[in-house]
């Protein structure tokens, strides 16, 4: 302890209003967040809202217009032997096409000090069998490209994880592989920071989610506080009367993926709107999961808009 | 992976040691061998160098039929075609975008290049003492009444290592300013022929010859070099070894990687 820990005791991942444009554009604008020990951060946005340029800013393969990134309390490029500190996965499909699968991660073991003997342990962790492992990664389909590169994040024993789009190309029992080994990971004291396009893949296994879009954070902290500040669902009958009703109080009302209404308000606040106008409702609770899937919902969308242009 | 608790900040000293520019190196020749476009450029070179010497024995005049020459004839493919795994060396981490590893294991990137830039130089002895073995049991086999037959200056041995050397740092230097394979093999082949190409206007050839690195490449393998030679040829090889070596330097230390 001590010497290699001169950061904040405690945060093993820092972004401290990281930004990066190109070309006059802010991809990412003013990014900050934490990764703690002994827990799984979800990074959660839409393609292009700044999640890879943001971890690769992180990794010193990018540096930023303004702000800063720690790890492991210091810069990346500082560490003398990263390798044995943090994984990093950035691309799965970043492997020679005409290497073998089993040779990659014995040119990360010997780059770093690894015995190579724990390349095969890493290739039963991460099931790649052996006629996997001999073959050239152009052969591997994307789900064994992720494998390889998981394997290859975890040769040199690192407290921090790393991961861009980890989940991209897995099958469902693969993600559910992919899941226990990550939440393992972190029970051990690791810290994992992952990358997702698709709420469901990290909502099950972060216990902090940081979502950007548009290169900003739109939100962040622990899965219950983000669902707790999700809103309220209610159905009624009368759905016409209720959005109405809601409108002249002054809350804003949309409609949710799956139907009823989603409003910026409490529970509590939206019975007696209801009552007031004489509303009968069908249901009545926290947003929860389809707040923030509607959240979420909202950023993919404007995605697409900013595609066509 | 073991289920005891991951150590934070208490890492040993050993794990934490920077890795050296020698295991580096190693790292970087294992890079050049373990790909199949490595192995089959590697065993191209071998392939050719032997039908060179066996060309040579069989059909030389009875002055090629020495060691020197045929050494020189040995060579010739290496010189030609081994560039091209150090081009690869360093384009396909951007080709095949291995950067993304690479640089998260090594972020220093300029050490990086060094070691790349030493393997070449090792590949180029070995690739020089294989082309020396190979040019000896042709000799022998098939030369040994020829007067003189293994005479052979030191300083020409010294100048047939450097003509490998030279051609495999330049390679690598392309493959670095252009971090692209196809334009760097392309580049690498096509801007010395487009010289000498140039060269047929007679008001220019002067100029064009001076600065033309195959005829300074392959001078390396005739004759022991005078003062002059040297002077000339250092100058010409230095720009070509150098030029593109501080163009990727720079590009591949100021760049963001990965785009």
């Amino acid at each position: 302890m001590g010497a290699a820990r001169k950061g904040k005791a405690g945060v093993m991942i820092e972004a401290e209003k990281l930004t990066k444009r190109f070309g006059g554009r802010a991809v990412v604008d003013d990014v900050s967040f934490r990764c703690e020990p002994g827990t799984v951060t979800g990074f959660l946005g839409p393609n292009g809202a700044g999640k890879t340029t943001t971890m690769r800013m992180i990794c010193g393969f990018a540096g930023p217009d303004s702000g800063r990134a720690a790890v492991c309390g210091g810069r990346y490029r500082d560490l003398p032997n990263p390798g044995r500190r943090i994984g990093v996965l950035l691309d799965a499909s970043a492997q020679h096409g005409g290497r073998r699968g089993r040779e990659a991660l014995a040119i990360t073991a010997q780059t770093i000090g690894v015995e190579e003997r724990r390349v095969d342990d890493l290739l039963g962790l991460v099931r790649l069998d052996k006629s996997a492992a001999k073959k050239r990664v152009r052969q591997y389909s994307l789900g064994m490209r992720q494998r390889l590169g998981i394997a290859n994040a975890l040769i040199g024993e690192p407290e921090v994880l790393i991961l861009d789009e980890p989940a991209n190309g897995l099958d469902p029992e693969g993600m559910r592989w992919m899941r226990g080994l990550l939440k393992d990971f972190a029970d051990r004291g690791g810290t994992v920071l992952l990358s997702s396009h698709l709420l469901h893949e990290v909502d099950a296994i972060a216990d902090r989610l940081v979502i950007i879009g548009d290169g900003k954070i739109v939100a962040q902290g622990s899965r219950d506080e983000l669902l707790s500040d999700a809103g309220t669902l209610v159905r009624a009958e009368d759905a016409a009367a209720l959005s109405g009703a809601l409108g002249a109080a002054g809350h804003a009302a949309r409609e949710a993926e799956g139907g009823g209404l989603l409003v910026d308000a409490e529970p509590r606040a939206v019975g007696v709107v209801a009552r007031d106008a004489g509303i009968a409702l069908v249901h009545l609770a926290p947003a929860g999961d389809a707040g923030l899937e509607q959240l979420f919902f909202d950023l993919t969308s404007g995605e697409k808009e900013e595609v066509a242009v | 992976m073991s289920a005891h608790a991951i150590d934070r900040g208490s890492v040993p000293a050993g794990r934490q040691a920077r890795p050296g520019l020698g295991r580096l190196t190693k790292v970087e020749l294992r890079k050049m061998v373990d790909t199949r476009s490595g192995f089959w450029l590697l065993l191209a070179v071998l392939g050719l160098s032997l039908l060179a010497v066996v060309i040579t024995i069989l059909a030389g005049h009875e002055s090629d039929r020495t060691f020197r020459h045929v050494l020189a004839n040995a060579l010739a493919p290496t010189g030609i075609l081994l560039p091209v795994v150090g081009i690869l060396l360093v384009s396909s981490e951007w080709s095949q975008r291995t950067a993304l590893v690479s640089f998260a294991l090594v972020p220093d990137r300029k050490r990086l290049i060094a070691a790349k830039v030493l393997a070449g130089v090792v590949l180029a002895l070995i690739a020089t003492v294989v082309g020396i073995i190979l040019a000896a049991l042709g000799t022998a086999l098939a030369s040994a009444d020829i007067p003189h037959v293994w005479t052979i200056p030191v300083g020409l041995l010294g100048q047939d290592f450097l003509y490998v050397v030279t051609a495999m740092v330049i390679g690598i230097g392309f493959g670095a300013a252009l971090l692209s394979s196809a334009p760097a093999i392309v580049l690498y082949f096509g801007l010395p022929a487009g010289l000498a190409a140039l060269a047929a206007i007679h008001s220019i050839r002067g100029t064009i010859e001076s600065i033309d690195p195959t005829t300074a490449l392959e001078s390396l393998t005739g004759s022991v070099f005078g003062a002059e030679e040297w002077g000339q040829a250092a100058l010409t090889l230095a720009l070509w070894m150098v030029l593109p070596l501080a163009i990727g330097l720079w590009r591949i230390t100021r760049r963001d990687i990965g785009g």
